[in-house]
């Protein structure tokens, strides 16, 4: 497909545009200030001090949350500490099942106002918010309300117990989704809860608070503390605290294993990712690129287990490059809500600041950067789709995890080589294989060292899959049958 | 007392279900004879054949009766051409039914859940009819609530635990999944006339398969309204087919038929066993005898009755470059 | 109109196994993608306008009669007398033994006059009956022959025979465009689909088109971005540019909107015109006409109200 690439170029900047197609936000109620859940109310905090939340897409502010301090977590984790000796313990495990379908069935019927306001406060775009975040993140907790009363089936020949108390922090780039991930099997098991959610993201986490109201849980059984790096510190340091659960950068992953090193306290570290998503010349080309177009601009890149390292093999390197920079040229960037909108805003004003450096950085280190050319907004935090080729094994944009839509190629000859390729990094989350040869799904599935591979495909999440990395990627799964372990004892 | 359960049947037929059960209510003698009040509508019980409630194709009846031996309603008798024309409901509805996602078969059967909750109190009634204690009743209906909740659990768990990755000596990765056997016909319990049903019919849907169910032969009415039930919860037509009629005339069809996959038999009569067991034979049928004398406890709840209906599949795929 | 065109050696049957493979899940999540693009307002309207503009008013049925067929020309030339501005049809497309009459109806009102040939819907007679046919409808005025493949030697393996049989029947149609029917519904995948649409164009096709209308499924959004896919690497080979008809099933303005929300991203600004996209279709006139009076006047509206010919 190569010969005429230069006089048979396609032009995707046509006279047919799609107008403005917002979605309505007139039903979504943000209060102007929240209080810290704990104990089945809205509470004032202890610190007395309360932290802004922004629209990144607009720079407006959206609304004020409390900061919790270590006497705000000692509240929540007292009221999660009863809340389990008094209510939730005793309760027969399909009555807590109940609970969990209750919150999944809300979680439905209140969709598109969760689906409106993870994409005001995060910058996602909303076809995202509707049809993967919210969705997903109601399927979790119906997966695991179904497990509340099988768990004794899921470990054959043990006991299975509740852990306790679960201390639980969660990331800005998938907010209600990550809380679904962590409370929807802690309460399964038979846990309480206490959960932080990220600093930049955290409305839908307090619409998730309503839900367990309307929900009727008991109180105490999940409470959510707002706050920064240092309420999330004051949850790890906790002694009352049985389990974390922490997703997030592998740098705050390396202080909480520290920190935990000598105690009781369980843990489990969902942590970065360079994923090598791997395409051999005998792949689907068009579906493969569809691949790599989910695989590292989904949600902005902002994806721990995002494809953001390209391997693709030599013969058709140049192929699969001319067919991306075609499907780059149609992604529209720009206002979240809008529902033609392929790429929001990036999450934070810090977040583009990293992103920027790293383009930098790849440019000094001699790649060649290629973006689209799509118009953005002036206000707001934006980024193109971005790829850069000519990159070396050794490039720090090759190393290192950006967490934007930002994708570094490399070409590869042989079978063996992609695999080396793909595992020379400190990382193990996920990793990607295009090939229309099944048993080299395998053979390369068998060789690539992460916790995730996905097949001609990319990119895909199930309540009933397991999720979680090798190496500096983390320690344990969540999602699926594996995912109750961390939220059990088995005698 | 009698006079007052007498009512409750009536009551029953009317689809007054809330009259029925209106602890407040003092007993009406002789109600329908001293009508200042309307002309209650009798409700007519049907057969349940893909997605639709035709009467029998034969035009035969038998009385279904209260526990002190009184008239409740006409039944359809279905005959074996009935339960041909269910079986060829179950056999097209199962391509569909089978490869549906396992979470939206658990979102079906939840939704099933809802729906009886919402219309627990006429199958308390009902159920009282024929003759269980209130509290019994109430016992019955919620535990089939809860049963089909338990079993929309299951459908997207039970391969996490019953299927295998195989550690083979070749270069071969070897999967053995769970595959629903096909059309199962439950000749349903004839006690429990609703979580007997229940709780033989969920594993059998949860699974993927399709069904034909031969509802209580003394009490009828509870299976020919859960297919209310069944039919307003989104699960689609011919997934389950309900027919009412004498076990011993049509046990022998059900057997027989070269069509259906496997045969779930609840009861305890060993002749009827054996004659099922050798017509079977003639398409290698499976047949699953449940004695079970209740089916509010565990070994009635549990994923091994789901994997009675299940075939188990092994797939061999190379690995290599 | 393509000068690259002109200058075309004598065409050969390609190498299929060199083209791309297709995963079919892959291809149901893009289609699905392009669903979810919301048209609203100008850009519903230009869009509505543009797929009036596109399309090839069909009657193919047995019980055609002269007088039927004059009616849907009439159809064509007068789409809805109470709207101005409205956009032309770009054709009608009937038999054979219809083309003088289209023809005759139409006169110089730049609608143009497609015919089906080559042993229509099925293919089933031999070439020189399909030359035959052919040569008679454009001597009969046809501007366009919509041929049909031979799925029986396409599935056989016998590539060659389909080619030549498309390069032949080209040479028969002299100055008409020329549309190649895959009929997509019988060739099973994907894959198919995409080697089928290869062959065609590089035995001559002007537009490859999906189906013939008479087999379930016809087009679907899948088969169509195939072939757009297919369309563009030709493209990128060959320098020339080959439009494409999806026909049959297309009967909602929602759902051809669709179409061209995917044909935008995939081939690009050079082929939203008539001259590179068709839809074959004989009940979405309407439709596409309901929805543009439903944007002027803000009400749903009711099919009493728009000719059915």
């Amino acid at each position: 497909m190569s010969n005429k690439d230069q006089d048979s170029r396609l032009e995707f900047n046509t006279d047919w545009t799609y107008s403005p197609a917002p979605e309505s936000t007139d039903h979504v109620r943000i209060l102007d200030r929240y209080g810290l859940f704990i104990g089945g109310e809205f509470v004032e905090p202890d610190s007395g001090k309360y932290f802004a939340t922004i629209n990144p897409a607009s720079e407006d502010k959206l609304s004020e949350l409390a900061e919790a301090n270590p006497a705000d977590v000692d509240r929540a984790v007292k009221a999660a500490r009863q809340a389990y000796r008094k209510h939730w313990s005793k309760l027969s495990a399909a009555t807590r099942g109940k609970y969990i379908y209750r919150i999944a069935r809300i979680l439905q019927e209140r969709a598109r106002e969760f689906a409106v306001v993870e994409s005001m406060d995060g910058g996602k775009p909303i076809r995202e918010s509707r049809d993967v975040d919210v969705p997903l993140a109601a399927a979790h907790f119906f997966y695991y309300a179904g497990w509340a009363d099988k768990a004794d089936y899921a470990f054959p020949g043990r006991t299975a117990r509740p852990v306790g108390v679960a201390g639980q922090i969660i990331p800005w780039n998938f907010p209600l989704l990550m809380a679904a991930w962590k409370v929807a099997p802690a309460l399964a098991c038979g846990n309480t809860v206490v959960l932080k959610p990220a600093e930049t993201t955290p409305l839908t986490a307090m619409l998730l608070a309503e839900v367990i109201q309307e929900a009727q849980l008991p109180p105490g059984v999940v409470n959510i503390v707002t706050g920064a790096g240092a309420t999330g510190a004051a949850i790890v340091d906790h002694p009352d605290i049985d389990k974390i659960a922490f997703t997030g950068s592998t740098e705050v992953g390396r202080i909480i294993q520290k920190a935990l090193a000598g105690t009781q306290t369980r843990y489990t570290l969902e942590l970065g990712g360079k994923a090598a998503n791997i395409i051999f010349e005998d792949a689907a080309l068009d579906q493969a690129v569809e691949g790599i177009v989910n695989g590292i601009f989904f949600n902005q890149g902002h994806v721990c287990c995002a494809g953001s390292r390209l391997l693709v093999q030599e013969s058709v390197a140049d192929d699969v490059l001319a067919r991306l920079k075609d499907r780059m040229e149609t992604l529209i960037v720009g206002d979240p809500l809008d529902k033609n909108t392929d790429i929001g805003a990036i999450n934070s004003k810090m977040q583009l600041e990293k992103i920027n450096e790293y383009l930098e950085i790849g440019q000094q280190e001699g790649a060649a950067m290629h973006q689209s050319s799509c118009p953005v907004p002036d206000k707001g935090y934006w980024c193109r789709p971005t790829v850069f080729t000519g990159v070396a094994q050794s490039n720090r944009i090759v190393q290192e995890e950006i967490f934007g839509p930002v994708l570094a190629v490399q070409t590869f000859r042989t079978v063996d080589e992609a695999v080396a390729k793909a595992n020379n990094t400190p990382y193990g989350l996920s990793g990607g294989i295009w090939t229309d040869k099944g048993a080299k799904i395998f053979k390369v599935s068998n060789q690539v060292r992460a916790g995730v591979v996905w097949a001609n495909t990319f990119n895909k999440f199930d309540p009933g899959a397991p999720f979680g990395g090798y190496k500096e990627s983390g320690i344990g799964r969540e999602g699926g049958l594996h995912g109750l372990k961390p939220y059990l004892q088995l005698a | 007392m009698a006079n007052d359960e007498k009512l409750m049947a009536r009551a029953v037929r009317q689809g007054n279900a809330a009259s029925a059960t209106g602890a407040a209510q003092k007993p009406r003698k002789l109600a329908l004879a001293s009508e200042p009040e309307r002309v209650g509508v009798l409700k007519t019980y049907k057969l349940y054949i893909g997605g639709k409630f035709p009467r029998t194709e034969s035009g035969r009846f038998y009385k279904a009766e209260d526990h002190e031996g009184e008239a409740l309603a006409n039944m359809c008798r279905a005959s074996r051409k009935d339960f041909r024309e269910a079986v060829v409901a179950a056999r097209a509805a199962f391509a569909g039914w089978s490869s549906a996602s396992a979470f939206l078969r658990g979102q079906i059967l939840y939704r099933v859940a809802e729906m009886l909750e919402g219309r627990k109190e006429q199958f308390i009634a009902e159920l009282s009819a024929l003759g269980a204690t209130p509290a019994k009743a109430r016992a019955e209906v919620e535990e089939a609530i809860d049963r089909l909740v338990y079993f929309a659990g299951w459908c997207d768990k039970y391969q996490q635990v019953f299927s295998s990755v195989n550690p083979v000596s070749s270069s071969h990765f070897n999967f053995s999944l769970l595959e629903p056997t096909g059309v199962v016909v439950i000749v349903a319990p004839q006690k429990n006339p609703l979580l007997g049903l229940v709780a033989n019919l969920a594993p059998a849907i949860a699974g993927g398969n399709t069904t034909v169910i031969l509802a209580s032969e003394k009490l009828p009415i509870a299976a020919v309204s859960f297919a209310e039930v069944l039919h307003s919860s989104d699960v689609p037509g011919g997934v389950v087919n309900i027919l009412t009629g004498l076990r011993s005339e049509l046990l022998e069809h059900f057997a027989a038929h070269m069509d259906v996959n496997a045969l779930v038999y609840c009861g305890n009569d060993q002749k009827q066993i054996k004659q099922v067991q050798e017509l079977a034979a003639d398409n290698i049928k499976r047949v699953i005898v449940r004695k079970l004398a209740r089916w509010d406890d565990e070994k009635s709840r549990n994923p091994y009755l789901l994997a009675d209906t299940q075939e188990v599949k092994t797939t061999w795929h190379p690995i290599g470059k | 109109m393509n000068a690259a065109a002109d200058k075309l050696p004598m065409p050969l049957l390609p190498d299929l196994s060199r083209v791309p493979r297709v995963d079919e899940v892959g291809v149901v999540e893009r289609a699905a993608r392009f669903r979810t693009r919301s048209i609203k307002k100008d850009s519903k309207v230009a869009a509505l306008k543009m797929v009036l503009s596109m399309i090839d008013l069909t009657t193919l049925e047995g019980q055609d009669t002269p007088g039927k067929v004059r009616q849907l020309c009439a159809k064509a030339l007068h789409l809805h007398a109470v709207l101005p501005d409205l956009p032309k049809v770009a054709a009608v497309c009937v038999y054979p033994t219809m083309v003088s009459v289209a023809r005759a109806a139409l006169g110089g009102s730049g609608i143009h006059v497609a015919s089906v040939a080559t042993g229509f819907p099925s293919g089933m007679t031999d070439l020189a009956c399909k030359l035959s046919e052919t040569r008679q409808a454009v001597a009969e005025g046809a501007d366009e022959i919509d041929m049909v493949i031979s799925r029986g030697a396409f599935l056989r393996g016998d590539y060659q025979h389909v080619f030549d049989e498309i390069v032949a029947v080209k040479e028969a149609c002299g100055d008409a465009h020329l549309k190649v029917i895959l009929e997509t519904g019988e060739l099973n995948t994907l894959d198919n689909v995409r080697r089928a649409s290869m062959l065609a164009m590089h035995a001559g096709a002007d537009f490859i088109k999906t189906s013939t209308g008479k087999i379930q499924p016809a087009a679907t959004m899948e088969v169509t971005l195939v072939m757009l896919q297919a369309i563009r690497d030709y493209y990128r080979e060959t320098g020339r540019m080959v439009g494409m008809k999806p026909a049959g099933g297309i009967s909602k303005a929602k759902l051809a909107v669709h179409y061209l929300i995917m044909l935008r991203e995939t081939l690009g600004q050079a082929w939203m015109s008539p001259d590179w996209f068709r839809f074959g279709a004989s009940s979405l006139a309407n439709d596409v006409l309901m929805q543009i009076v439903k944007q002027q006047t803000g009400a749903y509206q009711s099919a009493d109200y728009f000719s059915q010919d």
